[in-house]
C-alpha cells in the first residue's frame, strides 16, 4: 500500500514538474512496469493508470497479465488490447459461445496459460478444441459446471499437452473414455478434480492414477469410485491433496484392506463419506503417519470417529463438523496427535468441557477452534482455552448458549491474537464486548442474534479494533446508529457489515458507513428506517461495493437505484424485494454493466412492462429472482432470448408480508426448533 | 483290462475311464506276434477283428447280394492269398507292426497290380475298339481291385482304432462269428473280385464304392472335418471344453514321478470319435451314446446290464494319478521339455493340442478376423463378436471396459476411442487432422505383437491365410459329429432301424 502511494505520488510529482512536453516519456517502460506491479490491489488504479497519457496505455495493456472480462461481447476488443494476457476469468460471461472461444484461441494463442470457464455455459467440445490447437502453451483450465460437456470436451483437454491443472467438476456427461484420453495425453497434470462427475468411475481414476504420475492434488468428490481404484491412487508419487468428499461408494473395507497407505499424501479430505467408521479413520492414521490434514465432517453422526487410536501422528489440523465425538475419542486424539493446529467440532455431538479442556491442554499451540452448536461446553471450556491456547487466532463459539459473560471476559482477556471470533447467538452483553475490545488483531467479529449487546459494547470495539473487515450485527436490535457511526470511524478497513433488522438503524449510519471505501458488501435488510439518501451516500463514495441486500427496506426509492447506476460500476448483486422501487429504477439497474445476480420481489412499482424492457437491455444479468405472477405477462420470446444471454430466471412464489417480526420472538422460535 | 495291455504295466489299471481306454490304444507297446504264415491273409483278418465297424455286416450282405446277383468273371490274384488265410483260426488281439508292415506291402502289391491293368487298357486301346465287352470287363476288374485296395486301407487303418470290440467280441457269439476268418472269407472280396457281371454298372455297388470312399477319405484325414454343431449336439460337451483350460494342470505342482504320464499320438487327439459301434462302425464321442446306439442293433443291448455304466472294476480307486503329454515336441506341455507341464485330462490335450499346433480354422463369420482351432472357442466368441464397443485409438476393440481400461494402462500413446457417432459429430472441429495423426504415432508405439494377442484382443489379423465364412458353412454341412453328418441316406451302414440312427447323433 506504502509502496503504491508512494509511485502514485512520483508520478504526480513528476506530472506537475513538467507539464510542458509528455511528461511521461521520461520514465521507461520498465519502470511503468515496476510501478503497475504494485498496483494489483484495486482494480481501479490500473484503469487511472492506463488513462494517464497513450504510453501508458500502451504499457498497462502489455503489463496485464491477467483479466477477468464483464461481457464476452467486447471480448474481440478487449483481447486485441491485452494481447499478451496468460491468465483469463471468463466465470462472468455466463454467455459463451464456441466462436467466442475460437477468437479467444486465435487472438490470444500461445500466451494463454490459464483459462477458466467454469461459470460459462453454451460452448461445446469445439471452443475447447480450438483452445487445445491454438494454445498450445495452456497449463491451467476449468471447465467445471459444463454440464453438458462430453467425453470430446475431455479428450479437447486431452489434447492440450502441456497442461498441469484441470478443473472439471460437474461435468456429469463426462465418463471414463474421456478421463481415459486425458489420462493418456496430459503426463504433465498435476492437479484435477473431478467432482461430481459422475460418469466416471474407478476405472478412470485408476488410468489417471497409472498414467499421471505427477499428479499433487486429486478431487473425487461426489464421484461412484469404489475401493477398487484406490491402490492404484495410493502408488501416485506425489499426490499431497486427494479430496473423496461425499463418495460413498469408500467403505471400511476399502481403506482397512489397503495395502499401503498414500505415499506423500498430506491433506485428506472424506467428509461426507458416510459409511467409514473409527476403524477407517485409525487405519488410514497408521498407514499414513505424516498427514497433516484430515477432514472428516458429516461422517458418521453417531458413532464416535476417533476412539481407539493408536500410534502418533502428525497431525495438524482435522474437521470432525457434525460428527459424534467422545471425550474419550478427544482424548486418544489428543494423546496420539503431536501438535495440533486446527481443530473443528462444529456442530459435534458429545462435546463436554472435560474433551475440550483435555485437548487444549496437549495442544497448546491450537491456532483455530471452532465449536460451533457445542451447546453443552460452559465457561469451564473457555477457562481451559484461554489459560492454555494464548496463540489462538480464530474461535468460533456460535449458539454455545451456555457460555457466560465471565468465558467472555477470559477471552480479552488472554486471547490477544484472535483475529476471528464468532459469537453469534450467545449471551454476549456490553460487558463482555467491551473485554473483548482487548483483542487489537480482529479482523472479523460475528455478533449476531446477541440481543443484549447495545452501542455501548460496539463503541469500545469500534475504538480499540482498527482491523476489523467483517462485522455481523444481524439481528442484534440494542445497535443504534450511534453504535455503528463508531465502528465506521474507528474501523476504516471494513469492507463487509451486516445489520439486517437493526431496526434502529437509519441513514445517519449508513453515512457514516460510507467512509469505508473499501466496503464491498452491505446487507441492511428488514431496516425500514433507511431511506434512499443513505444508501446513495453509500453508493457514492463505496465504489467496490459489490454486494447489496435491502430487502425491506420501504423508504428505498428510485433515487438510489438510480445512484447505483451512476457509481457502482462493481454492484454484482442486489436484493431490493419491498422496496418502493418502480420501472425507472430497475432500468436503472439494468445499466450497470456487472450487475449479475437480482433479486425483485413485490416491487410496488415495478409492471410488467418495465421489468421486460429493463430484461431487454439488461446484458449482464446472470440470474434474477423474480415473483411468479410476472410470468403470464413477459413474452416467452423474451424469456428465451434473455436465457440464451446466459441468464437464469427462478420463479418464485412468496406471500407479500410486510409485518417484522421481533428478533426476540425470532429468536425464541429458533430456539423452540432446536429444542424440538 | 486291456489297459494293463496297453500300458504294459501290470498292476496298473486305468480301464476305468472307457475313453482313456480307446485313446489309450495306440499307445500299447506290447504285442504279441502272431504265428502267421501270411502276412496278407493275417494282416486282413486281423484288421477285420481290430476294425469290426469297418467291416459291418450291412457292408457284407451287400457283397453278398453282389455275389449272388453277379456271375463269376474271372480268377484274381488276390485268391491264394484268401485261402492261405484259413489258417489262422485265432488271430492275436494285439496290433502288430509286422501285420501292419505286411498289410501296407500287401497295398503296394496291389496297387502295382491295378495299375498294370490300367496299363494294359491304355495299351490295348485299338483292340478294345473292337471289342467293347472286354474292355468293361477289364474296367470291372480295375475297380473291383481298387475296391479291395480300398478295403485292405480302411481295415489297415482300422487296426490304429481303439479295440473296445475285443471286449465286446468276447462277449458276443454272434459277432465271433462274424469276424470269423471262415465267415470273412466266404464273404470277402472273392464275390466282389471274381464275379463281376456284364452290367457292372451296378448303382448299388457304386453306392457302396462311395461310400466306401467317403469312409475312406474319413479315416485318412488327419485333421477330422470341423464340426460346426458339435456344441449343440453334445451341451456338456461344451462346458467340458470351457472348464478344462490347458492351464489347469499349472495350478497344481505334482511332483514329478509321482503321477503316470501318458502321450497320445497327433491322430488319436484330432479322432473324432472315440466309441465305435462294433457291429456297423458308427462313432460316438460319448460312450453313454454308443449304448444308446446299441439298443439298435438287437435285444441283447437292451438289458440293463448291457445299458449300465461300465462299473468300475475293483481297486480301480487306487489307480495312480495320470497326466498327459502333449505329442508335439517342443511344447511345454511335452513330457521331453524341461519345465514339463502335465495336461490334466484328455479334454485337456485335446484342446490345447487344437489351440496350440493346430490351423486355426474356424473364422468368426461376423468380424471375418478372429480365428480359433476348437470350435467351442468360436461359439464363445460368436456370441459377444460385434458387440465390442470399447475401442481403443490402435483399433482394438474390446467387449469390456475394464479390458480396454487395462489395455490403454498397459501400452504407452494409446488412448481410449470415443464412439464413431460422437467422433463424426466432432468432424468439423479444427484438429481433425492432429487427432489422427496422433492416431498414426501410436499405432507405430506397439510394444510387441507378442504382448498384443496375449491379451484380450480382437480386430488384429494374423497374416495366416483362413477359411472365409463360406467354407466355414461348408465345413457345417460336412460335420460328422453333428446331426447333419450322419444322414441316413449317405451312411453306408443303413440297416439300423430309422429314428435310431437320428438319435444316436443327438443323444
Amino acid at each position: 500500500m506504502e509502496m503504491e502511494t508512494r509511485m502514485k505520488k512520483r508520478i504526480r510529482v513528476e506530472a506537475n514538474t513538467e507539464p510542458s512536453e509528455s511528461p511521461f516519456e521520461v520514465l521507461s517502460e520498465e519502470i511503468l512496469f515496476l510501478i503497475l506491479d504494485l498496483l494489483d490491489s484495486n482494480p481501479l488504479d490500473k484503469k487511472s493508470f492506463s488513462l494517464v497519457s497513450r504510453s501508458f496505455f500502451a504499457v498497462e495493456a502489455r503489463h496485464r497479465r491477467s483479466l477477468t472480462p464483464l461481457r464476452p461481447e467486447l471480448l474481440p476488443f478487449v483481447l486485441s488490447r491485452y494481447n499478451s494476457i496468460s491468465h483469463l476469468n471468463l466465470t462472468l460471461c455466463p454467455y459463451l459461445s464456441d466462436a467466442s472461444l475460437s477468437s479467444i484461441a486465435s487472438l490470444l494463442g500461445p500466451s494463454l496459460r490459464s483459462i477458466n470457464l467454469s461459470g460459462s455455459r453454451s460452448y461445446s467440445h469445439r471452443g475447447i478444441e480450438s483452445l487445445a490447437n491454438k494454445c498450445f502453451n495452456l497449463e491451467e483450465i476449468d471447465v467445471s459446471n459444463g454440464v453438458e460437456l462430453t467425453d470430446e470436451a475431455a479428450a479437447a483437454i486431452g489434447r492440450m499437452s502441456k497442461v498441469e491443472r484441470v478443473r472439471m467438476g460437474r461435468c456429469k456427461k463426462v465418463t471414463d473414455l474421456g478421463i481415459g484420453c486425458i489420462a493418456v495425453c496430459c503426463p504433465n497434470l498435476k492437479l484435477l478434480c473431478l467432482k461430481g462427475c459422475v460418469g466416471v468411475t474407478d476405472l478412470g481414476v485408476a488410468l489417471i492414477a497409472v498414467k499421471c504420475r505427477k499428479l499433487r492434488s486429486l478431487d473425487v468428490s461426489f464421484t461412484m469410485i469404489t475401493k477398487k481404484c484406490l491402490p492404484a491412487i495410493a502408488q501416485l508419487p506425489n499426490l499431497e491433496e486427494l479430496c473423496m468428499t461425499g463418495c460413498l461408494g469408500i467403505n471400511d473395507k476399502a481403506l482397512v484392506t489397503l495395502k499401503q497407505g498414500f505415499k506423500s499424501l498430506q491433506a485428506l479430505d472424506m467428509s461426507n463419506c458416510q459409511n467409514i467408521s473409527q476403524a477407517s479413520v485409525s487405519s488410514i492414521l497408521q498407514k499414513n503417519p505424516s498427514l497433516h490434514h484430515l477432514n472428516l465432517s458429516y461422517c458418521s453422526p453417531v458413532n464416535s470417529m476417533l476412539s481407539g487410536l493408536h500410534g502418533v501422528f502428525k497431525l495438524n489440523s482435522i474437521k470432525l463438523d457434525g460428527c459424534h465425538v467422545s471425550t474419550d475419542g478427544l482424548k486418544s486424539l489428543a494423546n496420539s496427535c503431536i501438535s495440533l493446529k486446527e481443530l473443528n467440532l462444529s456442530k459435534c455431538s458429545g462435546v463436554t468441557d472435560e474433551g475440550i479442556s483435555v485437548i487444549v491442554a496437549k495442544h497448546k499451540d491450537l491456532v483455530k477452534l471452532d465449536a460451533t452448536c457445542c451447546r453443552y461446553i460452559t465457561d469451564l471450556s473457555l477457562a481451559a482455552i484461554t489459560s492454555s491456547c494464548a496463540s489462538l487466532v480464530s474461535l468460533s463459539m456460535e449458539s454455545c448458549t451456555k457460555v457466560t459473560c465471565e468465558g467472555f471476559r477470559l477471552i480479552g482477556r488472554h486471547c490477544p491474537k484472535l483475529e476471528e471470533l464468532n459469537l453469534t447467538d450467545t449471551d454476549l452483553d456490553d460487558e463482555g464486548l467491551t473485554s473483548l475490545s482487548q483483542c487489537q488483531n480482529l479482523t472479523s467479529l460475528k455478533i449476531g442474534i446477541c440481543l443484549k449487546i447495545t452501542d455501548e459494547g460496539l463503541i469500545q470495539i469500534g475504538r480499540s479494533c482498527p482491523h476489523l473487515q467483517e462485522l455481523d450485527l444481524y439481528r442484534s436490535i440494542g445497535i443504534t446508529d450511534k453504535g455503528v457511526s463508531e465502528i465506521a470511524r474507528g474501523c476504516s478497513n471494513l469492507e463487509t457489515i451486516c445489520m439486517s433488522y437493526c431496526t434502529s438503524i437509519s441513514d445517519e449510519s449508513l453515512k457514516c458507513l460510507s467512509n469505508c471505501a473499501r466496503l464491498n458488501t452491505l446487507e441492511i435488510r428488514g431496516c425500514s428506517l433507511v431511506s434512499s439518501v443513505g444508501i446513495s451516500a453509500i453508493a457514492a463514495r463505496c465504489c467496490n461495493l459489490s454486494k447489496l441486500d435491502i430487502k425491506k427496506c420501504y423508504e428505498i426509492n428510485d433515487a438510489a437505484m438510480l445512484s447505483f447506476a451512476r457509481f457502482s460500476h462493481n454492484l454484482r448483486q442486489i436484493n431490493l424485494s419491498y422496496c418502493s422501487v418502480t420501472d425507472v429504477g430497475v432500468s436503472a439497474l439494468a445499466s450497470i454493466s456487472c450487475l449479475q445476480v437480482v433479486t425483485m420481489l413485490h416491487l410496488s412499482g415495478m409492471s410488467a412492462d418495465g421489468l421486460a424492457a429493463a430484461l431487454l437491455m439488461w446484458g449482464s444479468l446472470m440470474k434474477v429472482k423474480l415473483h411468479v405472477s410476472f410470468k403470464p405477462f413477459i413474452s416467452p420470446v423474451l424469456i428465451n432470448r434473455v436465457e440464451s444471454r446466459g441468464c437464469m430466471f427462478q420463479w418464485l412464489n412468496k406471500p407479500f408480508q410486510v409485518q417484522l417480526e421481533s428478533s426476540e420472538v425470532w429468536k425464541q422460535q429458533s430456539h423452540d426448533i432446536f429444542v424440538e | 483290462m486291456c489297459m494293463k495291455q496297453i500300458i504294459g504295466e501290470p498292476g496298473i489299471d486305468l480301464s476305468s475311464d472307457s475313453k482313456m481306454d480307446l485313446k489309450l490304444t495306440r499307445n500299447s507297446e506290447s504285442f504279441h506276434k502272431p504265428n502267421s504264415s501270411n502276412h496278407n491273409l493275417n494282416s486282413f483278418n486281423q484288421a477285420s477283428q481290430y476294425f469290426p465297424n469297418l467291416s459291418p455286416t450291412n457292408f457284407l450282405s451287400r457283397a453278398e447280394n453282389l455275389q449272388q446277383n453277379l456271375k463269376t468273371k474271372s480268377t484274381n490274384s488276390f485268391e491264394p492269398n484268401l485261402n492261405s488265410g484259413m489258417a489262422t483260426q485265432n488271430p492275436p488281439l494285439d496290433w502288430d507292426p509286422h501285420a501292419m508292415l505286411s498289410n501296407l506291402s500287401f497295398l503296394e502289391q496291389k496297387i502295382h497290380e491295378v495299375q498294370s491293368l490300367v496299363q494294359s487298357i491304355i495299351d490295348q486301346q485299338a483292340e478294345f475298339s473292337s471289342r467293347p465287352s472286354e474292355l468293361a470287363t477289364r474296367q470291372q476288374l480295375a475297380t473291383a481291385d481298387l475296391t479291395c485296395i480300398i478295403i485292405q486301407l480302411i481295415s489297415t487303418a482300422g487296426s490304429l482304432l481303439p479295440s473296445i470290440k475285443n471286449t465286446l467280441l468276447s462277449n458276443n457269439p454272434a459277432l465271433r462269428q462274424l469276424v470269423n476268418p471262415d465267415f470273412n472269407n466266404n464273404l470277402k472280396c472273392e464275390g466282389l473280385i471274381r464275379n463281376f457281371p456284364e452290367t457292372a454298372r451296378n448303382s448299388e455297388y457304386e453306392d457302396l464304392l462311395r461310400n466306401l470312399d467317403n469312409e475312406a477319405d474319413w479315416m485318412k484325414e488327419p485333421n477330422p472335418p470341423p464340426q460346426s454343431d458339435i456344441v449343440d449336439a453334445n451341451p456338456i460337451d461344451e462346458h467340458d471344453l470351457k472348464e478344462s483350460d490347458d492351464g489347469d494342470a499349472e495350478r497344481e505342482h505334482l511332483p514329478p514321478g509321482s503321477y503316470i504320464v501318458l502321450q497320445l499320438e497327433k491322430e488319436e487327439i484330432l479322432a473324432p470319435h472315440t466309441h465305435f459301434c462294433v457291429i456297423c462302425g458308427k462313432g460316438f464321442k460319448r460312450d453313454a451314446n454308443l449304448r444308446m446306439h446299441m439298443r439298435g442293433h438287437g435285444d441283447e443291448y437292451k438289458t440293463p446290464a448291457a445299458l449300465a455304466k461300465p462299473s468300475k472294476e475293483p481297486g480301480s480307486d487306487a489307480h495312480p494319478v495320470t497326466r498327459y503329454s502333449c505329442p508335439f515336441v517342443g511344447c511345454k506341455r511335452n513330457k521331453e521339455h524341461k519345465k514339463f507341464q502335465p495336461l490334466k485330462t484328455i479334454l485337456c490335450v485335446k484342446n490345447h493340442y487344437k489351440r496350440s499346433h493346430c490351423d486355426k480354422s474356424y473364422t468368426c463369420s461376423r468380424c471375418h478376423a478372429k480365428k480359433f482351432s476348437v470350435i467351442a472357442d468360436l461359439k464363445t466368441h460368436e456370441k459377444h463378436c460385434g458387440r465390442d464397443k470399447w475401442q481403443c485409438s490402435c483399433g482394438t476393440t474390446f467387449s469390456r471396459k475394464d479390458k480396454l481400461f487395462g489395455h490403454v494402462a498397459l501400452f504407452q500413446g494409446h488412448t481410449p476411442a470415443l464412439p464413431m457417432d460422437e467422433v463424426k459429430a466432432s468432424g468439423s472441429g479444427q484438429g481433425n487432422d492432429d487427432m489422427t495423426e496422433d492416431l498414426g504415432g501410436y499405432n507405430g508405439n506397439f510394444a510387441s505383437e507378442e504382448c498384443l494377442t496375449s491379451m484380450d484382443v480382437k480386430g488384429i489379423d494374423e497374416s495366416r491365410a483362413y477359411f472365409s465364412p463360406m467354407n466355414f458353412d461348408g465345413f457345417g454341412a460336412l460335420d460328422e459329429f453333428g446331426r447333419g453328418g450322419f444322414d441316413l441316406e449317405d451312411n453306408p451302414f443303413a440297416f439300423i432301424p430309422s429314428g435310431f440312427g437320428q438319435r444316436s447323433g443327438d443323444s
